[in-house]
């Protein structure tokens, strides 16, 4: 237990020093500019004014080491500070209910494509080489090559035209939970069917790799069936290639989401960062730029921890 | 449409596309002599669709100005026309011709894409058989570097970089290779760490090469089997990372013809039950899928993975 317990310290350690240096690169990509940040977005319209107003809501008066120490102090208490197109705006403030959102739908979205991945990974490497088992990887190759926005304009086309579901999912505060899954089905259905290819590849891809060994013939050779075979027999040491290829798949949802979100005007954060890309909103890109990349580490993470404590071994490295 | 004639078009063209593929193979394996046409002769049908598709599209890329009917960027038609003799597909939000725009669309989309890849692969290479050569604290800085870099999601770290840099084609390209370069990096610094450590190496320092020679003359071509590999599903996530960008208006900028900016233009039509805007989406999705066919093909002969 105590083993456990450094190991997944250690792991948080290591995982706090990655999203330390990611904020650093985050927040210091301004500095690449020739020039400075001002000079840059205002471009053409640029008057000595308008240039010192924008530099003095950067800071961009100060050292670089003063102003990133405000603004990583600031974002660990919540406050990311003011937008940079509208002043007046906190930038907590717009990212606060989008962030619910897109948490919402990329949760759903895992809810629907993990037990479907593993399912239909479990019976290809059950049925292999069969008709089903070609089929579905051609399927999912295919899948895997579609860019989301194609998904998602074939299932407008097909699902929303023909009126079962709305086309656009925007969640009014407030409705019941079994509305607001009714209203987001399209944009996670799209989610869904980009991230269960390859989850689905590699589940099978992780069984079928085991099949070979040893233990596994002992068993078929004492009358397991092949169902109890891959179930209490391979998939419980397949569980780290498994978990990894998950955890590497909610993460590409978190960044999936984006343009999902476009096509369907879910007011999630993903619009909020494109829209905030064409505007050269700087402090939202960063802020939520720093959430996205936040999430995307502590899934890595948890991967690793899942892996290493399926897999006694690991815990004892020589 | 009911879900039959779903059904028998989709097996339609399952059918169509397995017959095409099957006479591009009969026409190659004809054409082709020796070694070439023993391999050709073995590959699945699917490898054959792949390199038909990717074959045509190289035709309509380069012979764009043949082939269309109107100009890229001539506005010839009213909005949003319907199929006619005249414009086969219609007309775009502008009174542009589709057709034309789809044609030309092979040609910058995919040339775009290819050249974003052919960079991000001369960066990556370059930097992980150096560091793999070198070994040492070069190896140890360039990899935790990479490491951080690698740690934020490409298309978030892409939008950071478009924020500060502004969008224009230059700016993207160079982006996008920026951000793929560190996923090369990573399997050229892989595949070379295991020939670094070969006799042959050894005996190439001892003759006193080193540097450029030893990374582009001795590493280099026996790295390049998988790294062929690579450099196509390379291809495939940087074009599909160009087209989502397009697509949000972040990437190839209008007047230009491109496929992820005209889905977007005409998104519009979908809800009228149209189909038009779905055929450049359809064109990107097609080519990714024919290079995965061939990548899958190749990545299975070189592994000589047999169940």
């Amino acid at each position: 237990m105590r083993q456990i317990a450094v190991m997944v310290g250690q792991r948080l350690a290591l995982g706090l020093l990655t999203l330390l240096a990611i904020s650093i690169l985050i927040f210091g990509a301004t500095e690449l500019l020739p020039g400075d940040f001002a000079e840059a977005v205002l471009g053409q319209s640029a008057t000595p004014e308008t240039v010192a107003a924008i530099r003095r809501q950067l800071g961009l008066d100060q050292p670089f080491w003063v102003r990133y120490w405000a603004w990583l102090s600031g974002a660990l208490q919540g406050d990311f500070g003011a937008s940079l197109a509208n002043p007046d705006r906190r930038v907590a403030d717009m990212i606060g209910v989008r962030f619910g959102n897109t948490l919402f739908l990329a949760g759903y979205a895992a809810a629907m494509a993990v037990p479907l991945a593993l399912g239909l990974g479990i019976l290809a490497a059950l049925w292999r080489n069969s008709v089903f088992d070609r089929g579905v990887n051609a399927g999912a190759l295919t899948a895997i090559s579609f860019p989301e926005f194609f998904v998602a304009y074939v299932l407008i086309l097909w699902l929303g035209q023909s009126g079962w579901f709305p086309t656009m999912a925007r969640v009014p505060a407030g409705v019941e939970m079994s509305e607001r899954l009714w209203r987001t089905f399209l944009p996670a259905l799209t989610l869904t069917l980009v991230v269960t290819a390859h989850m689905m590849r590699m589940t099978r891809a992780a069984i079928i790799n085991l099949l070979a060994s040893p233990y596994i013939e002992m068993a078929r050779l004492k009358g397991v069936s092949p169902l109890g075979v891959i179930t209490r027999h391979a998939l419980p040491n397949a569980i780290a290639p498994i978990a990894n290829v998950v955890a590497i798949n909610m993460a590409y949802l978190i960044t999936g989401v984006v343009v999902v979100e476009v096509v369907f005007v879910y007011p999630g954060l993903g619009q909020l960062i494109v829209d905030s890309v064409s505007r050269r909103d700087i402090a939202v890109v960063q802020a939520v730029a720093l959430i996205f990349a936040a999430a995307y580490v502590l899934l890595n993470l948890a991967a690793d921890v899942v892996s290493t404590l399926s897999n006694p071994r690991l815990l004892h490295p020589r | 449409m009911g879900v039959a004639t779903l059904l028998a078009v989709m097996a339609g063209v399952v059918l169509g596309g397995a017959a095409a593929a099957w006479l591009f193979r009969a026409a190659l394996v004809a054409l082709s002599r020796g070694a070439l046409r023993r391999s050709l002769r073995g590959a699945p049908l699917t490898a054959c669709f792949g390199m038909l598709v990717i074959a045509l599209y190289l035709g309509v890329a380069i012979l764009a100005p043949l082939l269309a009917p109107y100009g890229e960027r001539a506005v010839v038609t009213v909005q949003f026309a319907p199929w006619s003799a005249d414009h086969w597909l219609g007309s775009d939000h502008l009174g542009r011709d589709m057709a034309s725009r789809l044609i030309y669309g092979a040609r910058n989309t995919v040339g775009i894409a290819l050249a974003t890849t052919a960079l991000a692969f001369m960066v990556g290479t370059t930097l992980g058989l150096w560091a793999a050569v070198v070994g040492g604290w070069l190896d140890g800085a360039l990899s935790r570097a990479v490491d951080v870099l690698m740690a934020i999601p490409s298309l978030i770290f892409a939008l950071l970089l478009l924020t500060i840099f502004g969008t224009s084609i230059l700016t993207l390209v160079l982006v996008i290779a920026a951000v793929d370069a560190t996923r090369v990096y990573r399997i050229a610094r892989a595949v070379a760490q295991g020939i670094v450590v070969m006799d042959y190496i050894e005996a190439a320092r001892l003759r006193g090469e080193g540097g450029a020679r030893l990374i582009f003359r001795e590493v280099l071509p026996n790295a390049a089997a998988p790294l062929v590999a690579e450099f196509g599903l390379r291809f495939c996530f940087v074009f599909l990372a160009i087209s989502a960008l397009s697509f949000l208006g972040l990437g190839i900028q209008p007047p230009t013809a491109d496929w992820g900016s005209m889905v977007r233009e005409n998104a519009t039509l979908i809800t009228f039950g149209d189909v038009t805007p779905l055929l450049p989406a359809g064109a990107i999705a097609l080519l990714t899928v024919a290079v995965n066919f061939v990548v899958d093909w190749q990545l299975h002969r070189a592994s000589g993975l047999r169940e």
